[in-house]
């Protein structure tokens, strides 16, 4: 069911196209209008005529949400081994980097929002659906660690379908990892904002994508531990329609507010000069 | 490496490993309690929802000293396994056991889990009432939890759900649990669309306590059937933590869930 559409890849002509390209057209996957690429780009990469949520890569969401050319990255040259010797992983993981042209599935580094200084890591969906291994653990945890010292806030974009399991128990020790990372963070006073997005769940949604301060979320987007399918397996039967969905986990009391991506940046940037010390 | 360690990981024996760790017959949590800790009490309820039968929870004493014992207990017939809904805890079972760490921590004892689960449960009421916060929250409070904490995975530690209970200053398993990310059916399932290479998965996986032995990840393998050799090594483990000050506690702690496959 869903988890076709769960795991549509980004649409990359979308984000690289520029230039001549930019007056192509491309068609809506839930209007099936077509559209012209500028027209989504502009709108935030929104459809304009049905409200259709693209996917945004993790670069791109650091530009949407950052201060022009504040971005430093942290980082950017780890990069994950096959440490278990699992079959196919090493193929799996070139095929990752090509595809995505980054070296891992998160992107960590330290930039302004809105004048404000701010350690943000934001996950990729097209490095193996954003799961978790260890370089990605590391990355994040190394950045809540940069963030206490330097008593900075953190924000996180999460998207993931969970551990990596290519890497067997380390990659679920990266959610203990993490979260005591976090909870050092957290211990010494310091602002953790979490920006969930289509999907996030498994390991990421059951360790620090739950672990906010203030966990902000993406209109529409699936946030849950479990998988649908798994669940509807073990029930026998379909799921309610807004099951997972960022407006029902709300209404559950585990988002605080459901923000259109249009008015993110500025939503953040209030949340920070709020806490400004 | 001994011996033991070095044979197992020669022999290829690893989805049985699985199977076993599921069978019928093998010892629950319940045996575990009633073997290692004497006068144990157990206690009820998360105070924000219910109680959930699939974590047993409460206090006793080991070899004399008080302390707090959590378990997710599987039951022994058809009957007790509904009842402890096959041992797959709800949020509200994670967050009972939460609670009596806390608990424990404010009376200055130490806090033993064992853990035995093929993952947290999945099911609508689950995940509405934040299955994902729950382990969330227990893996970062535990992370902070100014008293010893000693894990041990009995049978089955199936992903997240057993993590849930381990993030412990000692981890340790039974030379014929598992402990992995992901089932070896689901895995195979999900590389190779066939839940019949699940053998093969497992082998990949590195479930086996030799093998995440091996990797650093758990800190000792405990002898199967052993109980009271278990309570010995339990006992002598919380004494030598009880003499560290909660600063050098927590560091370690700390560290050693940081260097968690770091080679």
């Amino acid at each position: 069911m869903e988890l076709k559409r769960f795991f549509l890849k980004a649409n990359n002509d979308l984000e690289t196209a520029d230039g001549k390209g930019i007056e192509r057209k491309i068609v809506c996957r839930k209007c099936h209008k077509h559209i012209a690429v500028s027209q989504i780009r502009d709108n935030y990469f929104v459809c304009p005529e049905c409200g259709y949520y693209f996917r945004v890569r993790a670069r791109r969401r650091i530009l949407m949400l950052t201060d022009r050319r504040s971005f430093i990255e942290t980082d950017r040259e780890m990069s994950s081994r096959n440490i278990l010797g699992f079959p196919e992983y090493d193929d799996k993981l070139r095929a990752a980097m090509e595809k995505s042209r980054e070296t891992e599935g998160v992107i960590c580094g330290e930039g302004m929002i809105d004048g404000h200084r701010i350690c943000i890591f934001s996950m990729d969906s097209d490095f193996m659906m954003g799961s978790m291994g260890y370089v990605v653990g590391e990355k994040i945890t190394r950045l809540f660690e940069y963030a206490s010292v330097r008593h900075l806030p953190v924000l996180g974009i999460t998207v993931s379908g969970g551990a990596r399991m290519q890497e067997g128990m380390i990659s679920l020790m990266q959610m203990s990892k993490v979260s005591a990372a976090v909870k050092r963070h957290s211990d010494g006073g310091n602002l953790y904002i979490v920006l969930l997005t289509n999907p996030t769940t498994g390991g990421v949604d059951a360790s620090f994508a739950m672990l906010g301060d203030i966990t902000l979320a993406e209109p529409g987007a699936r946030v849950g531990f479990a998988g649908p399918r798994v669940i509807e397996k073990s029930l026998g039967r379909s799921l309610p329609k807004d099951f997972q969905k960022a407006e029902r986990v709300l209404e559950c009391g585990f988002i605080d507010a459901v923000v259109p991506r249009r008015d993110q940046k500025e939503y953040i940037a209030k949340l920070l000069k709020m806490h400004e010390r | 490496m001994n011996g033991y360690i070095k044979k197992a990981i020669k022999t290829n024996e690893d989805y049985s490993v699985v199977l076993g760790a599921r069978s019928d017959g093998r010892l629950t949590t319940s045996d575990y309690i009633n073997a290692v800790v004497s006068d144990f009490t157990e206690f009820h309820g998360d105070r924000y929802y219910g109680d959930d039968k699939a974590v047993i929870a409460g206090i006793g004493y080991l070899k004399g000293m008080p302390v707090t014992v959590i378990g997710i207990e599987k039951g022994k017939n058809t009957e007790d396994r509904i009842y402890r809904n096959f041992g797959s805890a709800h949020p509200e079972g994670y967050r009972k056991a939460l609670r009596l760490m806390k608990q424990a921590e404010k009376f200055s004892r130490p806090v033993l889990c064992f853990v035995d689960t093929a993952g947290a449960f999945c099911g609508i009421d689950a995940e509405e009432r934040g299955q994902g916060r729950a382990i969330a929250d227990n893996l970062a409070e535990m992370s902070a939890l100014g008293t010893p904490v000693i894990s041990v995975v009995i049978g089955e530690g199936g992903s997240g759900g057993a993590l849930a209970l381990c993030h412990a200053d000692r981890l340790w398993m039974i030379e014929d649990a598992y402990f992995s990310v992901v089932s070896p059916e689901s895995c195979a399932n999900i590389l190779w669309k066939d839940t019949g290479r699940a053998d093969e998965a497992a082998k990949a996986l590195c479930l086996t306590a030799p093998k995440l032995m091996n990797l650093g990840l758990i800190d000792r393998i405990c002898k199967k059937g052993d109980l009271a050799g278990l309570a010995d090594s339990l006992s002598e483990e919380f004494k030598s933590l009880n003499e560290m000050s909660k600063e050098e506690l927590l560091e370690a702690r700390y560290m050693r869930f940081r260097k968690a496959g770091y080679r």
